[in-house]
């Protein structure tokens, strides 16, 4: 995989190597389609979002802007190229992007791979230009033959003349086709005329990871590579008291010992002895800003939080007249602790920085932050800096951050020579922006036909704004509402999807000095937790079945209609049990896709332990491109869902993180994952994004399904033993 | 100087006696294949083959491991039926942890003549996969034993 293009020489690279360029620039009016050799003037002025070229020797180079995590999206974007403009699937060259503004994802305006945004982003932006190419294409073919062009049909990767069977390969055709003008309105194939969307193709990463040799960011290898460890604080706002700099560079191999924002690096010639290196500036700190912070403050804190009045984000209705008109009320409040990304991959990044040049070798979700910031710590103008992407050892939103860059560009200019900063296990941990922890308390009325009239919902989170480095306006930070309320133009698209007459949000932000970031699927599934469970509580006050509950409130939303009702027959819902089995549902939309889960589970009234046995899902995300892929992102989003409802839980101690490695920091293994159904729900719709929307139905349907087996309600993420031994006490 | 037979290759590398094999074998081998991840032997991004046998190469010596037998992801053949059992089966998401899970398999399968996948999978549950690839994993045991049946091999 070539990763060392850069955005000015791949645009002038693709214009000298003569061929046919489909530039495809999203604008506010629309797709604009050109051909690359005849705009060269005018290509700074516009925001193109894909990119392919055919070259004369028939390759059909695809730019894949996103960072491939696992998701598949080396595959499913060339995929949809590949489809629209009929190029033979083994003719592509799949090119890793570089960094640039061309790049950028059309939804996001950044090139960034996260929100579940890349095939949704890039799915009609592509689909356009790859049929505008293989209209120029075959425009091209029936000039060459002299014949109109509905004589002409592109099949796979060639132009065949109906009438004659003479054939003409794209590569033949490139250097004509350049010269031509490219359609604005492009006609797309039907459905029915895809080569490759919809079916499964096999991922272009697989064969490459498991022969071994699939460069992650920790496998970067340069000439004079020298490796970086560095010394952390062990709490919020520690400030080091001294290190002893003489007895790391008394070790073999240490070659310099660097002070950077984040701790002190030292910088060896092999990794093992940046290690020791480390440990021997056995570095003193203060005490830091919060001493006295542990697990139980920081969850006593954000439910304390709920006693504030926080910021109103909306009000529908009289909630308070509501709430008293009502005739059964019931009230509910919900914790979900932090939990760490605690990507297999721990943090790293490789920065070679020279007097005039400035390479970045990173696992990263973001190009154009690692771009700006590499660029702003290196000093270089912006043109000498290169951000080059490395396949990432699971992403989780961990690695949008630049910190491990900022180190890596500071102890490389320091030595001088290309460094690698790695980082422990246990740094790792430490030093994560964790999915914020939250509490929520949810008021509901039902009314005399026990339908769920009045919502009134109060949520305590640490603002993620503020750990981007903006302040939130009036108190209100969206990200810790994905899923309960949001503007309808956004593109996380994240509404809490029932429409009660009376409803209510208010938010107070936490003031923890605990850092947070998006974790896969960002609040959305505390908020599923915490709605999901609540309709469940509610649905058995007004004795009625909780998946038709449901439906009586989401009766103009026909994507939740049509998933919960692919439940009702797919699933075993409504079933008999074993005694001790119980099962729950849920449903959510997020990121455009609705999505909804039955999960079956036993619970073992001695230990307390929850087996998930079973869980079917159910999805409706729109057109599907690579069927396979999606089917392994939910089963892999349950697994995770599974991990962070029983597991996981960052644990804090004197002001800082004390949870070390995965001997402490609990995660799912293969005995306690799930069997998995993905059904996909046909729908025209618009495409939704997959990598995220199946965390979301699972804990709730989890705490659901442990009601339905015992009567006891969890309210408190995870569901450890102990808790579902209380609770089963309590009912 | 320690000398290591890894991939049936010979090695001598100048390091320091305690340093861990995965170290030797990724910074000073330039096999990269085989990961690290948590480096307390919790995760299994590590394993290795040492004389046939799974191990963790984050908390073993190098020097423990002179005279044996290394094999590493790299050393394992191209027409494994593991490495096709888990293209076939598209196990890998990320992929950073499957060299090492496939490591473990690959010595799982051999040290029994006639491996039951449930048995398989009672020995996995020291290995960590973060994108959650566990259900195909093990479609990957039953697929690697299917092809091992078939083509009666056992490597």
């Amino acid at each position: 995989m070539k990763t060392s293009m850069t955005r000015r020489t791949f645009i002038k690279g693709s214009l000298a190597a003569s061929g046919l360029t489909i530039v495809a620039y999203v604008t506010p009016l629309g797709t604009k389609l050109v051909s690359a050799s005849a705009t060269e003037g005018a290509m700074d002025g516009f925001k193109p979002s894909a990119f392919y070229q055919i070259t004369p020797d028939n390759v059909v180079k695809v730019m894949v802007p996103n960072s491939e995590m696992g998701q598949g999206v080396r595959t499913a974007l060339p995929m949809i190229i590949a489809d629209e403009l009929e190029a033979d699937w083994d003719q592509l060259e799949i090119i890793q992007a570089p960094a640039a503004d061309e790049f950028k994802n059309p939804i996001l305006h950044n090139q960034l791979t996260v929100a579940s945004a890349s095939v949704r982003g890039f799915y009609w932006p592509m689909r356009k230009a790859g049929a505008a190419g293989r209209a120029v294409l075959i425009d091209a073919a029936a000039k060459e033959w002299n014949v109109p062009a509905s004589q002409c049909q592109a099949i796979k990767g060639t132009v065949v003349n109906l009438k004659s069977g003479a054939k003409l390969t794209y590569g033949e055709l490139s250097l004509k086709a350049a010269k031509l003008p490219v359609p604005q309105e492009p006609i797309l194939k039907k459905e029915s005329e895809f080569s490759y969307m919809g079916k499964a193709m096999p991922r272009v990463d697989i064969p490459e990871k498991v022969s071994g040799k699939a460069i992650f960011g920790f496998d970067v290898d340069l000439p004079d590579l020298h490796y970086a460890v560095l010394s952390r604080p062990p709490a919020y706002g520690a400030k080091h008291l001294s290190f002893n700099a003489e007895a790391a560079m008394a070790i073999k191999g240490v070659k310099k010992v660097v002070p950077t924002p984040r701790g002190i690096a030292v910088v060896a010639e092999t990794l093992d002895a940046a290690m020791k290196g480390k440990d021997a500036l056995g570095t003193k700190w203060d005490k830091g800003s919060h001493p006295q912070m542990d697990t139980s403050s920081v969850e006593a804190s954000f439910i304390k939080d709920l006693e504030k009045p926080g910021a109103n984000v909306v009000t529908r209705g009289d909630i308070k007249n509501a709430l008293i008109e009502a005739k059964k009320t019931h009230e509910a409040t919900y914790y979900i602790p932090c939990v760490s990304h605690a990507t297999m991959e721990p943090q790293t990044c490789t920065a070679d920085v020279r007097a005039d040049r400035c390479d970045v070798y990173i696992p990263t979700q973001g190009q154009t932050v690692s771009h700006m910031v590499a660029t702003k710590v290196s000093g270089l103008p912006p043109e000498k800096v290169h951000i080059h992407t490395t396949l990432l050892g699971c992403g989780l939103g961990r690695r949008p951050r630049p910190d491990q860059l900022i180190e890596a560009v500071i102890a490389s200019k320091a030595s001088g020579r290309p460094v690698k900063v790695v980082y422990t296990r246990e740094e790792d941990l430490k030093t994560d922006y964790f999915r914020s922890a939250m509490a929520h308390r949810i008021k509901g009325g039902l009314d005399e036909r026990n339908k769920l009239v009045v919502w009134d919902h109060k949520v305590s989170s640490s603002s993620l704004l503020r750990h981007l480095g903006k302040e939130p306006k009036n108190g209100i930070d969206g990200y810790c509402l994905w899923g309960l309320w949001d503007k309808p133009e956004t593109p996380t698209k994240a509404n809490m999807t029932y429409k009660f007459p009376n409803f209510s949000v208010n938010l107070v932000l936490s003031d923890l000095p605990i850092p947070v970031a998006p974790f896969r699927s960002v609040q959305n599934a505390p908020n599923a937790f915490a709605t999901e469970s609540f309709m469940d509580e509610m649905a058995h006050m007004a004795g009625k079945d909780p998946l038709n509950f449901r439906l009586e409130s989401l009766t103009n939303d026909k994507r939740a209609n049509r998933v919960l009702e692919n439940l009702a027959l797919n699933s075993n819902w409504g079933k008999p049990l074993p005694k001790g089995w119980g099962r729950g549902i849920a449903q959510h939309r997020s990121f455009g896709t609705t999505i909804a889960e039955v999960a079956e589970v036993s619970v073992d009234a001695k230990s307390g332990r929850i087996q998930v046995h079973r869980v079917d899902v159910a999805v409706d995300c729109g057109p599907v491109v690579n069927p396979d892929p999606l089917e392994a992102q939910i089963q892999g989003a349950v697994a995770l869902g599974v991990s962070t409802t029983l597991f996981e839980e960052v644990q804090f101690a004197n002001g800082g993180v004390a949870s070390a490695n995965f001997d402490d920091y609990r995660i799912i293994r293969m005995s306690e994952n799930p069997e998995v159904n993905v059904h996909i729900v046909e729908s025209n719709d618009d495409i939704g994004g997959i990598g995220e929307p199946g965390i979301m139905p699972l804990a709730p349907a989890v705490a659901n399904a442990a009601f339905n087996a015992t009567g006891g309600r969890l309210r408190r993420m995870p569901f450890t033993p102990e808790r579902v031994l209380a609770a089963i006490k309590a009912a | 100087m320690i000398s290591l037979t890894v991939n049936g290759k010979n090695y001598n590398v100048d390091a320091p006696k305690d340093i861990t094999l995965l170290w030797v074998l990724r910074d000073h081998l330039k096999l990269t294949g085989t990961k690290f991840s948590c480096g307390v032997g919790e995760c299994g991004s590590c394993t290795v083959l040492i004389d046939g046998e799974p191990q963790r190469s984050c908390t073993i010596a190098a020097e423990d491991a002179e005279g044996a037998t290394i094999t590493t992801i790299e050393g394992l053949p191209e027409d494994h039926p593991v490495k096709r059992a888990w293209i076939e089966e598209q196990v890998v998401q990320c992929g950073y942890c499957q060299p090492g899970t496939m490591m473990q398999v690959a010595g799982l399968l051999a040290q029994n003549k006639n491996p039951i996948p449930q048995d398989i999978f009672d020995s996995m549950d020291d290995i960590i996969c973060r994108c959650g690839t566990y259900q195909r994993m093990k479609k990957g045991v039953e697929t690697a034993i299917d092809i091992m049946r078939k083509e009666g091999s056992s490597t």
